[in-house]
């Protein structure tokens, strides 16, 4: 059992959660995700590392609650426990030697992009970050990013709520078009980060993305995770999760992110029904 | 053995085979004739002395039976039930060669469950030789990490098992499913070596969570043995592999099995209950795939094969038992292509397929028949073409020798390129059986606790 030592609720349907793993703590990088299960009836779910202290010994993700799983994960206080927590797993982000670099982060992926930002920062890159959100109340991390050393912060809502109104793809159109990005690493929803990658395209920015597909054990034994980049088929969680956004075949991935969307459903309804919060 | 009726069996998830009543072990052991000298014995790939725990059976001392089977064998109940005694012990029976050997796999299970129903404290405990004050680190919890645990701990070392997984067991949990090994009886086996003072630690992984040099520099292990299995699934590379719908046997079998997809949504994870499922291969895996989809309510399934049933690694008896609860086999052909339709499977194509020359393996090399496609109509495709090595472990080793398939290089005591480093099972072999893991987990124990009285 790991003990529940954080939470903090980011938007009606975001948390940050930190769980007490003193193993992993010491050993996770930038990138690098999680595999948990809340208890014994549940499934296992990645989770990428959004903070971590080897010193306290914790290790914090962030999360939507979108189905069955992460609706029970939102229900566990301080002080109470998940079953299971593995990891760390998946290749590090590449921090070293980027030069300038565009951070992007679309929805929950802020939660990704953090560490990943920071790192590149600490490495000596000149780091610009997108973030983006539908509106202001779903935005995360906004303060988190400011206190970072950053060369920009640049915040996109489709409404306007917050910073700019427009699409994440706009300003990153921008830099690349300028030719005042030498790499660009795009972490969000799978249609954000395939907007992202045909962006740079046209200029021939290297970009990265941090693919989030479907995972059972997330140490490369079922193939669950697998994933089509430059017509090979990888696994995300032991190949992965980062990958050449020119490369990935999206309409694959999210193809594959749907194949129990009934399923999940039909879970997470059944369970609301019996859940006091009535969400 | 008495077995419940195919009908019936294949609508649930409960055990196939019933197992001997007291009367009825008792009665087969008595057809052994003690042979002077017993030539079943070295057909064992352990040596157990099959002789003695029958003998013992005929006497009515089934606690002296029990002790017998785990000089030699930590896990009894599971080997009695997944062995292919049929190539091994039984084939070496006298009686064979006039038709029936004494059923030696079942009277071993017999034994197996008999320690099992016993209460705790009156349950077979191997002894426990004194503190060495030796710790040694086993990686992988399957039936080669188990069978070295138990071994280690009975020589008086302290050990620590650790798996990836959040249960232990490697394939014995996570691949063979229910209807063939309850997991309460693996539960159980493991249940003895906790007994013994094995220490097991779910959720690490080496190469992640920690690595082998920090296991020995770090967390003061003295010796390490790496049973970590061949996990990583082969997919064929036929095109529309990646649609909705298709499996590695490795992924179908665990979110059954481990993860208990057929309580879903009482438990959380989800598998496609396939209308009409086609599972890719012959071995004991493609049965066991085979058979879980129908028990999860399938209306048909399709066993694709590309040579004939002669040909075909699975033990005859699971063959046997898919075909008596309805698998419908396709054999001689092999997939070209896997179609579908809004991202789902419908459909896979296969070419027929002629046996040939001999191959390597020494068995007829399959020649495709060409413009002998067909295609099956089917929603779910499972592969169970196969497994390789899983590289995370050996990446954080870099100076582990591997071969080039990716097996961890090891001798016949399983002392590999690193000192203190021993491995053996799937890992060094490629995809075997669970005694020959168990073997080489305990011959990798035993060359252990050499090296380490050695270098005190
Ligand atoms: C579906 C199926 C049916 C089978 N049926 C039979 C049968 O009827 N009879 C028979 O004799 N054989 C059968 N086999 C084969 C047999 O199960 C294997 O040969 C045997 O289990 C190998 O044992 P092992 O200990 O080497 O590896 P495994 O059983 O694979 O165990 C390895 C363990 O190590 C863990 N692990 C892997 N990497 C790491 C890591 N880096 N850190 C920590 N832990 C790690 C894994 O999670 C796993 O639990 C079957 C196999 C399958 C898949
Ligand atoms: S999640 Fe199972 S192989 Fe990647």
């Amino acid at each position: 059992m790991f003990e529940v030592v954080h939470k903090r609720q980011l938007s009606d349907a975001v948390f940050e959660m930190g769980v007490a793993a003193p193993r992993i703590a010491r050993k996770v990088a930038a990138g690098q995700f999680l595999m948990l299960r809340v208890d014994e009836d549940g499934e296992r779910i990645p989770l990428t590392f959004s903070d971590w202290s080897a010193e306290e010994g914790w290790v914090r993700f962030i999360f939507m609650r979108v189905g069955k799983s992460t609706h029970k994960l939102s229900h566990l206080e301080v002080g109470d426990a998940v079953a299971d927590v593995v990891g760390p797993l998946g290749v590090p982000t590449h921090t070293e030697d980027l030069g300038r670099v565009a951070v992007v982060g679309g929805g929950v992926g802020a939660a990704v992009a953090y560490p990943v930002a920071r790192a590149m920062a600490e490495a000596g890159a000149e780091v610009t970050v997108i973030l983006g959100a539908r509106n202001a109340e779903l935005l995360i991390l906004a303060d988190e990013f400011a206190a970072l050393p950053l060369a920009e912060l640049i915040v996109m809502t489709d409404d306007g709520s917050a910073g700019e109104k427009g699409l994440v793809t706009a300003p990153l159109k921008r830099l690349a078009e300028s030719g005042s990005i030498d790499h660009a690493m795009a972490i969000g929803p799978a249609i954000m980060m395939k907007f992202c990658a045909e962006t740079t395209r046209a200029f021939r920015v290297p970009t990265t993305v941090s693919l989030n597909p479907i995972m059972v054990d997330g140490t490369g034994m079922c193939g669950a995770c697998r994933v089509s980049v430059a017509g090979e088929t990888r696994f995300g969680c032991v190949d992965g999760p980062d990958f050449d956004g020119h490369a990935v075949d999206f309409e694959e991935l999210m193809s594959r992110q749907r194949v129990y969307a009934e399923e999940e459903r039909e879970a997470d309804a059944e369970y609301s029904r019996g859940c006091a919060c009535h969400l | 053995m008495p077995e419940r009726a195919a009908r019936e069996r294949a609508a649930d998830f409960d055990e196939v085979a019933l197992g001997y009543t007291e009367e009825q072990a008792r009665a087969e052991a008595m057809r052994c004739l003690q042979c002077k000298n017993a030539t079943c014995i070295p057909g064992c790939p352990v040596n157990i002395d099959i002789k003695s725990f029958i003998g013992h059976i005929i006497d009515g001392d089934y606690a002296a039976g029990v002790a017998v089977l785990k000089e030699r064998n930590a896990l009894p109940a599971v080997c009695g039930r997944v062995c292919p005694q049929e190539e091994q012990c039984e084939i070496a029976c006298v009686l064979a060669k006039k038709g029936e050997p004494v059923a030696i796999g079942r009277l071993e299970r017999w034994l197996g469950d008999f320690d099992l129903a016993c209460e705790l404290e009156k349950r077979c405990v191997p002894e426990v030789a004194p503190a060495s004050g030796f710790r040694c680190a086993v990686v992988g919890s399957g039936p080669a990490g188990l069978a070295c645990a138990g071994e280690l701990a009975r020589l008086g070392h302290s050990v620590t098992v650790f798996e990836s997984l959040h249960a232990p067991g490697g394939v014995l949990t996570y691949g063979i499913p229910e209807f063939r090994l309850p997991k309460a009886i693996v539960e159980s086996e493991i249940l003895m070596l906790t007994e013994m003072g094995v220490e097991i630690v779910t959720d690490a992984v080496i190469g992640a969570t920690y690595t082998i040099d920090e296991l020995m520099a770090e967390e003061g292990f003295d010796a390490v043995f790496v049973g970590s299995g061949a996990g990583l699934p082969i997919f064929m590379g036929v095109p529309g592999e990646n649609l909705n719908g298709v499996y590695s046997a490795n992924e179908f079998l665990t979110r059954v099995n481990l993860m208990r997809a057929y309580e879903f949504p009482h438990a959380d994870t989800p598998v496609a209950r396939g209308r009409k499922v086609a599972v890719v291969g012959g071995g004991n895996v493609a049965m066991d795939a085979a058979r879980t989809a129908l028990r999860l309510g399938a209306e048909e399934v399709f066993l694709v094969y590309r040579r004939t049933e002669d040909e075909m690694p699975a033990r005859r008896e699971e063959v046997h038992h898919a075909r008596e609860e309805g698998v419908e086999f396709k054999m001689l052909c092999s997939p070209s292509e896997i179609v579908g339709k809004d991202g789902f499977v419908t459909g896979l194509v296969a070419t027929r397929m002629e046996l040939g020359e001999p191959d390597a393996s020494g068995r007829r090399a399959p020649v495709c028949v060409l413009g002998s496609e067909f295609e099956i109509e089917c929603d779910t495709v499972i592969m169970a073409v196969g497994t390789r090595a899983n590289p995370l472990l050996a990446k954080a080793a870099p100076d582990l020798e591997l071969s080039s398939r990716g097996y961890i290089l090891a001798d016949d005591d399983g002392a590999t390129s690193l000192p203190g480093v021993f491995a053996g099972g799937d890992i060094v072999t490629g995809a075997a059986t669970v005694i020959q893991a168990m073997g080489a987990g305990k011959i990798s124990a035993r060359a252990m606790d050499r090296y380490l009285r050695e270098r005190r």
